[in-house]
């Protein structure tokens, strides 16, 4: 595989990317004190990436290839995820385990550990929300996190004029926030994909932009402070034991979560939502109400949306408009693609892999964005279905030709 | 992470001082009507590549509001080691600009082959999550590289002697934006227009799969829109930074929302179309910030573009077809 060419080949890419990041990575300039930094040594470091980096590169489309040719052919390859779903031996103690060590989880580990799993799976909320919108629907909403600001914004209003609790504003917040996905979703109900995307993702800046500017009404950038942390009336508790159940409360939304969003799946909804994705004119053709269904999607995508940014108010007891930024959407959305589109494991595998792992490398926390870009690129070039990719319901005609081997997987 | 988003250009010089004139006022008026050509100008720049690429391809290229950037950054470097040396600021400027043409068109040129091109034929919103990767990229690149802190961007543009008089209306900067968008106008339409390679774009635009039957080289081809729309990015980089007076790696996020916003207006696809999509919204918006508020600027913008899309979504000078099953 090392021939002669291939090394002329990677050398040459890492001449041109040399040659392509010199100014910017090597050169600094300080206008005012008129000093030139050079950094040789960072070209250097480019060229080397570069040239191990195309060898990788060249690997995985060849890689691709061969599978795109192998899928042609007939062959289905599953992935280890798919595999192991449905060996039901494996399945369900796994889910026993996972399901031990989620609730022994802040019994064991220290509050520090706790907030960042409660921040995790804040997350996974968010995930699944998207998922219904993007992975579902296929409709790309690059403004979801102004439903996670209406939601955070409503119980920490209604909390500071009315002194709302948090049970009430609970619900409050996610009808609030469908009710803004409905409001979003009647304009953009005409757009194609890649505008759907730039005025969603407009609509997200108009709500934050609002909130940075409207001092009367959201206190503007200084945000709201002392918001109550969710508590059973009548218990006082520690701030110690309030995490612990602020924990207890996430994960208890997660799986309700999970499992609303495993019904909507499956359910009449759920595919009229997957047949709009794969072809909005052959859907319409068979009858299915596209503005009704669209609409759903938007307002069912942002209930859990609000049910977080409630949630994270809580738990935060702080709020302000900086939480609420385009890139919170991007990472959402990270979550999503990188897990696997449509997969409700795959989020939470997302989750999982962008929340948590930079908690704990906390030194490279710098090139967390970089990374998470980088990814998003490399995810829809080598592997569209992200990590774990939704499994398609598949139907099999249990006629003469393999009659027996189709019995033996039903 | 990312510092708070800077507003992309200021509001009319002034505001400020409008109370206690007559709102009617014709040379604020005036001032006005000028500050959103200038604003215009400056969307246009980079509308053109927005438009030249989605016309080819059908692409929102998030990254070229970041190749913009990444022109700014490297005209800020050339004439930081420009004016050590002791250049005149005009070969500087001119030289600047070159430079960093030359570099978008390479990275614009990159970005296609490593981003774009292995998923040209996978569904449209594969491409859109590719370019929102590559826009989170290529900022954190220079946020990583350079740095995060705003750059002063020396002001390369000349006073010329005779216009001082009038400089307060118009600065001569101003001017020089205002002709240069003018010409890139016309040589892209013209390059579009009578030329074999852009013969060869309206075809791909067109049909791809045709156009590649009929003998055009449909690789060379989009690399060369995504070069020629980089370097028209690049040179609006530099131009709006010498204006603005400086830089960060955040400032090509809003100026390539805007810059679409145009596009859009204007009609997606058509040169003359992001032109004139750039002026109207740079004269609302002007006459907007200048009479109503400039609190929310951005605002105005983005439902500015829902209401096109409502309304008239293949904008001014579009045409609007339907689709074919």
């Amino acid at each position: 595989m090392l021939t002669f060419t291939e090394i002329k080949r990677s050398f040459l890419v890492s001449v041109w990317f040399m040659f392509l990041t010199f100014p910017i990575m090597v050169i600094r300039v300080n206008t005012i004190e008129n000093v030139v930094i050079w950094r040789w040594k960072n070209m250097l470091f480019v060229g080397a990436g570069s040239f191990v980096l195309s060898f990788v590169w060249r690997f995985l489309m060849r890689r691709k290839e061969v599978g795109s040719k192998d899928a042609e052919a007939g062959g289905t390859s599953k992935s280890i995820f798919q595999r192991f779903m449905e060996e039901k031996r494996l399945y369900y103690p796994a889910l026993g385990a996972i399901s031990v060590i989620v609730v022994l989880f802040p019994l064991v580990f220290s509050m520090y550990q706790v907030n960042i799993m409660i921040s995790g799976l804040t997350y996974v909320m968010l995930g699944l929300g998207l998922n219904i919108v993007i992975g579902l629907a296929g409709l790309l909403d690059l403004g979801y996190v102004a439903f996670y600001a209406v939601g955070a914004y409503a119980y920490a209003l209604l909390n500071y004029h009315f002194g709302v609790s948090f049970w009430i504003a609970l619900p409050i917040g996610a009808g609030l926030a469908a009710l803004f996905g409905i409001i979003l979703g009647f304009p953009v109900l005409r757009l194609r994909g890649d505008y759907l995307a730039i005025v969603t993702l407009g609509f997200g800046e108009i709500i934050r932009l609002i909130l940075e500017n409207w001092n009367e009404f959201s206190f503007g950038p200084s945000g709201i402070a002392n918001i109550p942390r969710p508590a059973i009336p009548g218990i006082e508790f520690t701030l110690h034991q309030n995490t612990i159940f602020i924990y207890y409360l996430v994960v208890l939304l997660v799986v309700f979560t999970i499992f609303v969003v495993n019904r909507l799946q499956d359910s009449r909804i759920g595919r009229a939502w997957i047949a709009l994705r794969e072809d909005e004119v052959a859907c319409q053709a068979m009858g299915i109400d596209k503005t009704k269904t669209k609409l759903t999607a938007f307002a069912l995508g942002a209930t859990w949306a609000g049910m977080a940014g409630v949630v994270f108010a809580g738990k935060t007891t702080f709020i302000n408009p900086a939480s609420f930024t385009i890139w919170e959407s991007v990472m959402i959305l990270c979550i999503v693609v990188l897990g696997g589109m449509g997969s409700i494991l795959g989020v939470v595998v997302g989750a999982g892999f962008l929340i948590l792992i930079p908690e704990y490398f906390r030194a490279f926390s710098e090139y967390r964005m970089l990374a998470f870009g980088a990814a998003l690129i490399l995810m829809m070039v080598f592997r569209p279905g992200g990590i774990v990719s939704g499994m398609r319901k598949t139907y099999q005609f249990e006629g003469i030709e393999n009659g027996e081997a189709s019995d033996k997987k039903a | 992470m990312v510092s708070p988003a800077p507003r992309f250009l200021a509001a009319p010089r002034n505001v400020a001082q409008r109370n206690g004139l007559d709102s009617m006022d014709w040379e604020y008026t005036a001032e006005l009507f000028l500050g959103g050509l200038t604003r215009g100008s400056i969307y246009a720049l980079i509308a053109l590549g927005y438009t030249m690429v989605y016309g080819i391809i059908e692409l929102i290229n998030f990254a070229h509001g970041e190749i913009y950037m990444i022109g700014a950054f490297t005209g800020l470097i050339v004439t930081g080691v420009l004016t050590m040396m002791g250049w005149n600021e005009v070969a500087i400027l001119v030289i600047a600009a070159t430079v960093a043409m030359i570099y978008s068109s390479c990275y614009g040129y990159t970005i296609e082959k490593i981003a774009y091109k292995p998923i040209r034929n996978a569904p449209r919103l594969s491409a859109l999550i590719s370019a929102i990767g590559m826009s989170l990229f290529l900022q954190n690149y220079v946020l990583l590289a350079q740095t995060s802190d705003f750059l002063p961007f020396p002001a390369l543009i000349p006073e010329i002697g005779w216009w001082k008089p009038y400089s307060h209306i118009i600065s001569s900067a101003e001017i020089v934006l205002i002709i240069t968008t003018a010409v890139v106008m016309i040589l892209l339409n013209f390059l579009i227009k009578f030329t074999r390679i852009g013969k060869a774009m309206r075809a791909t635009s067109q049909d791809r799969k045709m156009a590649m039957l009929t003998g055009v080289d449909i690789n060379g081809v989009i690399s060369m829109t995504f070069i020629v729309g980089s370097a028209t990015a690049a040179l609006g980089g530099v131009l709006i930074a010498s204006h603005i007076g400086q830089i960060n790696f955040y400032i090509g996020f809003i100026a390539g929302i805007k810059a679409f916003v145009a596009a859009v207006l204007g009609g997606i696809g058509s040169v003359p179309g992001a032109v004139l999509g750039s002026l109207v919204l740079g004269w609302t918006e002007s006459f907007f910030t200048g009479y109503v508020s400039s609190d929310y600027e951005d605002v105005f913008a983005f439902i500015f573009l829902v209401c096109i899309l409502i309304f008239r979504p293949a904008g001014i000078l579009g045409r609007s077809d339907t689709e074919k099953v």
